[in-house]
């Protein structure tokens, strides 16, 4: 059953992946897979367990454990017509690949003139709370996100995990999904909307006029619960799931800032220098008449993430913290 | 006395008036244009300017005492002409050192050491548009800072005591216009024309104009006459100034007086300063801005005393003509009818067009019939092409 | 946002620009003009108000909906609707 075909449904976030891996190879001829254990394995978190059987060895790819190599050759297969979806296990990983994708993947549609695009997909799996430690647990969107000539998707719900590889595929430039690590278990309904997932707008997850919580990834959830939370104490805060790190979707998120005022950007990656420093920034930029107080930041703190499990949450961004720091906006709470 | 500072004149009228506040403390440093002081006249609370520059030597009165115009109310040390630009202060501290780099990444924010007052962005923009000085708020965010919701409550505190006139209030107000208006009628020799004025042209643009632009950048049909009125009295000066001891003197800028009429019935004619030379939108935003600090009684004496002429308006309330009287010592001032829609000959034909009446009023002792009709030709002519107004 | 919220917001914006008004007094179907004093400035205002809070557009052919409350309160209601839908 497609996206497009689909009535609600229950379903996890991993299979809304596979959902949207299988639609794509069974429209387009020209797309396939490859990565790291993504075959026979069914790939280091599932997503692609079963598409081996179903689609056959040339068009699920296991790879060498190289990534410049096999991300090179997924950029060599996009310039010369097909459709490739590389998978990276994980965004520390894909830091072996960082010059393929930065030096060639993004750069060479604008150095032939627009002569070249690369219409390569790279999904990689980011984040932290599994207890993975430092070299498997960082949030490193906030990186790709800095380079032109990308575009960086970060799903966090079950609608965009299935939808946005479609309009991946449909886009010339270079495409890097970001999947939290965490969500892949997590549960919800699959629409009919995911067969309009875009690369382009934020999503207002949950509205409320007094201050904006502006975040992508995992870090939905948290704040839709702090949201719940805050509720409690007549705070209402609008949600913002930019959806898009790159380009990112200003527009709503200062129309948002413009009514309510008061921003807190939730962030897993370390807050020095990161998507959150450059949302405030714009904020700055575009609303500072409009604001009734300083832009807040929760995020990681800045160490490698610790692998002890209390320490690793000691480091990450939390429901209280995001409670408490739209807490000392409205004076409450001291 | 550059350095005394005195109980100002806010109109042609007022005599005495209660200090209601001061705005600053002996020591403090001021320059022209700085808000004072609150003053209550027969008007409501208006702030008062200093017209010097220099330093807060002595405040001689206390706030709730009732003076005479023209009492000195503070003294200033080293007071110096006003027209001077006053020296840029020294600067506050020393710049920062380039030493070791700065590791602290959650660096509080610390509470500047001044004891300037810290509101929000948000706040300071709402507080401006209410003409509220921020000065006197108090602060209930954290940290004391002062929030939008502050301005928000003070503006509605505010409004409700300044317009919700006394009978005492309305009564004083009465009392000014009735004073004013007898003036005029007893003292100034009246004439009258009217021009029956087609606003097709210019109703045309407007629309034209305000589905275009933003939504903030709308102009209304007072604006276009208050350029054009401030055109015709660029133009012919002799419309445009205050006749004062048996001769009228000319004055060298356009202040355009707008009357504005407070919600219960009271009405000032704050001005819209070198309206003349300013462009349309600029005119627009000044005129709304005037309009809600009238409304929520907070005007400057500047914009009080200094019209230079006046245009007065009944457009809204269906009358096809307002023949007005002139405020003194102003010697000229144009009402606005309603924009009716009315049959106009154009080339021989009859067509439908919307007709607004204007009538100007001016003083005979300075104009005479032949240089009102330029007068108001002018207006008229101007309003034909909106576009360069 | 449930109705109680738009009609607080509505209001909200209403005393932003007519701080002299006593909500207590206003009356929800009575057109501002039978009320009290409200001239076109205000309906000006009024509409740029709306315009910041609910990111609407309010053409000046629209202005006759503003002329109470109630019928403001409606008007948002149904931009709010169409602009979702």
């Amino acid at each position: 059953m497609s996206a497009a075909e689909a009535i609600t449904r229950r379903t996890t976030y991993r299979d809304a992946v596979r959902d949207g891996l299988r639609q794509a190879l069974l429209r387009d001829p020209r797309v396939f897979l490859m990565g790291e254990d993504i075959g026979r394995y069914g790939g280091c978190f599932a997503v692609t367990k079963g598409l081996l059987e179903e689609f056959g060895e040339a068009r699920i790819r296991d790879t060498p454990l190289s990534e410049s190599a096999f991300v090179g050759a997924g950029i060599g297969a996009a310039l010369g017509g097909l459709r490739p979806i590389v998978e990276i296990m994980t965004v520390n990983f894909s830091l072996l690949a960082l010059d393929q994708i930065l030096n060639t993947a993004a750069t060479l549609c604008h150095m032939s003139g627009g002569q070249f695009p690369v219409p390569l997909v790279i999904r990689m799996a980011t984040g932290a709370g599994r207890q993975v430690a430092a070299q498997h647990s960082h949030s490193l969107e906030g990186w790709y996100s800095h380079i032109p000539g990308l575009r960086i998707a970060a799903p966090a719900t079950i609608d965009d995990a299935a939808g946005m590889l479609a309009a991946a595929l449909a886009c010339r430039d270079p495409v890097i999904i970001f999947e939290h690590m965490n969500l892949y278990n997590s549960q919800g309904e699959l629409t009919a909307a995911a067969a309009s997932a875009d690369l382009e707008h934020a999503a207002i997850r949950r509205p409320g006029r007094d201050v904006s919580l502006i975040t992508y990834g995992a870090s939905l959830f948290k704040c839709l619960t702090a949201a719940d939370q805050l509720a409690m104490h007549g705070i209402e805060a609008e949600v913002i799931d930019l959806r898009v790190l790159r380009p990112l979707d200003a527009k709503t998120v200062i129309e948002s800032v413009q009514r309510t005022r008061r921003a807190v950007i939730v962030d897993e990656g370390w807050r020095s220098v990161g998507i959150a420093a450059e949302i405030s920034a714009r904020v700055m930029e575009q609303a500072f008449y409009d604001l009734d107080a300083p832009v807040q930041r929760v995020c990681s703190v800045e160490v490698p993430v610790p692998y002890a499990k209390h320490m690793e949450e000691a480091a990450l961004p939390q429901v209280a913290q995001i409670v408490a720091a739209v807490a000392s906006m409205f004076n409450h709470g001291q | 006395m550059a350095n005394e500072f005195r109980m100002p004149s806010l109109g042609p009228d007022m005599e005495a008036g209660t200090l209601v506040a001061w705005k600053v403390h002996p020591g403090d440093a001021v320059k022209r244009g700085d808000v004072v002081a609150l003053v209550e006249t027969d008007k409501g609370v208006i702030d008062v300017e200093i017209f010097a520059t220099g330093t807060i030597e002595k405040l001689l009165v206390e706030p709730g005492t009732h003076v005479p115009v023209g009492t000195v109310l503070a003294q200033l040390k080293n007071g110096e002409a006003s027209s001077e630009v006053p020296a840029p202060p020294a600067p506050a501290s020393s710049p920062e050192t380039v030493g070791a780099p700065q590791v602290t990444v959650h660096a509080a924010v610390q509470p500047p050491a001044a004891r300037h007052q810290r509101i929000s962005p948000a706040a300071r923009v709402r507080a401006h548009a209410l003409g509220l000085n921020v000065d006197s708020l108090r602060g209930t965010g954290p940290g004391g800072v002062i929030t939008l919701d502050d301005v928000s409550k003070a503006g509605r505190a505010n409004a409700k005591r300044a317009n919700s006139p006394s009978e005492d209030q309305v009564h004083d107000m009465r009392r000014i216009i009735a004073k004013a208006m007898t003036r005029s009628k007893h003292e100034i020799p009246h004439y009258y024309l009217s021009i029956e004025c087609c606003f097709s042209r210019a109703q045309g643009w407007l629309d034209q104009h305000n589905a275009a632009v933003a939504i903030e950048e709308r102009l209304l049909p007072s604006a276009l006459v208050l350029k054009a009125v401030a055109l015709a009295a660029r133009a012919m000066p002799e419309f445009n100034g205050f006749y004062k001891d048996e001769q009228f003197q000319a004055a060298a800028d356009v202040h355009a007086g707008m009357a504005i009429a407070m919600r219960g019935g009271r009405l000032v004619a704050p001005a819209i300063l070198n309206a003349d030379r300013k462009p349309l939108a600029v005119i627009m935003s000044e005129l709304r801005d005037l309009t809600t600090r009238v409304r929520s009684g907070h005007m400057r004496a500047a914009e009080l005393a200094l019209s230079t002429i006046t245009i007065t308006s009944l457009a809204e309330e269906g009358v096809d003509l307002l023949v007005p009287v002139i405020y003194p010592p102003q010697v000229a001032i144009v009402g606005c009818g309603s924009i009716v829609e009315r049959p106009w000959i154009v080339d021989g034909l009859v067509q439908p067009a919307r007709v607004m009446t204007i009538t100007l009023a001016a003083d005979h002792r300075v104009t005479d019939g032949r240089a009102g009709a330029r007068f108001l030709r002018h207006v008229h002519d101007s309003l034909q092409s909106p576009e360069k107004l | 946002m449930n109705a109680s919220e738009l009609d607080q917001r509505v209001l909200q914006i209403f005393l932003s620009i007519a701080a002299d008004v006593d909500p207590q007094q206003l009356q929800r179907d009575v057109p501002f003009r039978d009320q009290f004093d409200f001239d076109s400035m205000d309906t000006l205002n009024f509409a740029i108000g709306l315009h910041r809070t609910f990111g609407i557009e309010v053409p000046q052919t629209d202005y006759r909906e503003l002329s109470s409350l109630g019928s403001t309160i409606a008007y948002v209601d149904r931009q709010l609707a169409a602009a979702h839908a």
